[in-house]
């Protein structure tokens, strides 16, 4: 198995000491090459569990390990794209992209890299341009190269594409399924659309929240290009939605 | 009507109605001189080149200053940063400093370094350190948590986060922080001169009140001024707005 979690449990302790359970007995299994999303209600631990793979964040419980080696601290191994760019605004596309790449080549190694990565992407003719010439889509595939620069062998996307309007999200499902295609890449992907997920995901980890568990583990078993069986992810849809049903009234009965 | 225009429409009102009221003698000459004798005085002294000598000697101090002040506010400020023990401690007295106009201390300077330029420079450097300092604490506090985390997932951490992501990230507060500092040690360079020693700027001002010649007391006024205008607005104001639009404020 390439990526396992064994037993993750995350608590905060907030400032009158009370403990959040913000995941609990997290369990999952991938292998190499898939796809994963991750789809649940605002608030059920997905950036937690995703920034506790990126290691970022410490578990308070649990075991993780990818390709054999356990997880503690961020890594180059493990790529991540967060819902914002994150890209540095004093560095051009190029420079951004070459950034994670300084210490291992040089400098005209590490070019030639970073075309290659933006031309995945599709954006070639920006290289010497700034983050803020560019639109947020286009910022959100600069950050995507960048990650895939350093050759990580897992890749860690938290709603990369959540900010951005339908046509220009419908464009990068696309590109980031031949990236994946290509790169044979494992990817977690996090989300809470329901048709994005189906959409690109191999299976789908449904979660619950308060505390954020995993309620189930769905296998997407249709063919791509997913477009042609609008039947088969209708199904999984409705199939999906039952177990998010409750968990979103959950979350509004909460707020009320 | 383009602002450069009302700019330059104004300066010719207010200079047209400075040489009406001494033309009328509205205002004794010897208070308040015409701008014709602020102009032969202005020419005269680049002639005899006092007014040249005194705007070197006083960049040349305002340099040495400055630059120091940069070089210890960026340290102090790193350090107050990044240590909570050194913020609680030097953190809290350097706001006070900060508010002591940098000329108070004029009296300690003149006893510890005698009464020449030394004094002046440890004014100059007084003047710019600690709004340096400051401003380098809030540019590296206020670095977005987002980059930090993204450059750690690729690898970057310690020094190199620090000199590749923590400090560039902060660069528009450097910017505003060394536009501060220039404008304390230039007017802390001013007093300075005005009350120790020559030559430069302030001291002419000195030397000319102390033998009454009120236009060149005037024309050394201005001058100030004008620097003061030129350097903020045509260097600094201008990096700071490439900076905030690079920088995507
Ligand atoms: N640093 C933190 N300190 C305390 N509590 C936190 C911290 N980070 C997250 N939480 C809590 O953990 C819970 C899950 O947060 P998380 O951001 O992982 O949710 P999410 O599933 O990503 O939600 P969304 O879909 O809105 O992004 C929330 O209740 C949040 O308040
Ligand atoms: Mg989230």
């Amino acid at each position: 198995m390439f990526l396992t979690i064994n037993d993750l449990n995350k608590q905060f302790i907030d400032q009158n000491d009370i403990t959040n359970t913000v995941l609990q007995d997290i369990n999952l299994n991938v292998e190499q090459g898939e796809f994963i999303s991750i789809l649940g209600p605002s608030g059920c631990g997905k950036s937690t569990l995703l920034s506790i793979v990126a290691g970022l964040t410490s578990a308070t419980s649990g075991q993780i390990n990818v390709d054999g080696h356990s997880i503690s601290k961020p890594g180059k191994d493990r790529g991540v794209v967060f819902q914002e760019p994150a890209l540095f605004p004093w560095l051009t596309v190029k420079e951004n992209v070459i950034f994670p790449l300084k210490k291992e080549m040089s400098k005209s190694e590490a070019i030639t890299h970073a075309k290659k990565y933006l031309k995945m992407v599709q954006l070639t003719n920006y290289l010497d341009h700034y983050p803020h010439e560019l639109s947020g889509g286009m910022q959100q595939r600069v950050a995507i190269a960048r990650a895939l620069a350093m050759d990580p062998t897992l890749l860690l996307m938290d709603e990369p594409f959540g900010a951005l309007d339908e046509q220009t999200r419908s464009r990068l499902h696309t590109q980031l399924e031949s990236i994946w295609r290509d790169t044979k890449k494992t990817i977690l992907f996090v989300t809470h659309s329901i048709t994005e997920s189906i959409k690109l995901s191999d299976r789908i980890i449904v979660m619950g929240t308060q505390p954020g568990v995993i309620l189930t583990d769905i296998k997407v078993d249709i063919p791509r290009p997913r477009e042609d069986h609008k039947q088969e992810m209708i199904e999984i849809e409705e199939h999906v939605m039952q177990y998010l049903k409750k968990e979103i009234d959950k979350v509004v009965s909460g707020e009320l | 009507m383009k602002p450069i225009f009302k700019r330059i429409l104004f300066f010719v009102i207010l200079i047209g109605f400075w040489s009406l009221g001494s033309a009328l003698e509205w205002w004794s000459e010897i208070i308040f001189p015409s701008p014709l004798s602020v102009w032969q005085s202005f020419v005269s002294g680049i002639e005899d080149k006092t007014l040249i000598y005194g705007l070197i000697a006083s960049f040349r101090r305002l340099a040495i200053g400055l630059s120091i002040s940069l070089l210890l506010g960026t340290s102090i400020g790193i350090l107050i940063a990044k240590s909570k023990t050194a913020d609680d401690t030097i953190g809290s007295i350097l706001l006070a400093l900060q508010s002591v106009p940098s000329i108070v201390w004029l009296p300690l300077a003149i006893m510890w370094f005698g009464l020449n330029e030394k004094a002046v420079i440890f004014i100059v450097i007084l003047g710019g350190t600690f709004v340096m300092a400051l401003n380098i604490r809030t540019g590296i506090k206020n670095v977005p948590p987002l980059y930090i985390k993204a450059a750690r997932t690729m690898g970057a951490g310690g020094i190199d986060l620090f000199r590749r992501v923590i400090f560039p990230a902060s660069i528009p507060h450097v910017v505003t922080g060394s536009r501060l500092a220039w404008a304390f040690a230039w007017r802390a360079l001013m007093a300075g001169e005005l009350l120790s020693t020559g030559p430069g700027l302030g001291y002419t001002l000195r030397y000319a009140s102390d033998f009454g010649d009120m236009s060149l007391v005037i024309c050394v006024m201005i001058i100030i001024g004008v620097i003061g205008a030129i350097v903020d607005q045509l260097i600094f104001q201008r990096i700071e707005k490439n900076v905030a639009k690079r920088w995507g404020l």
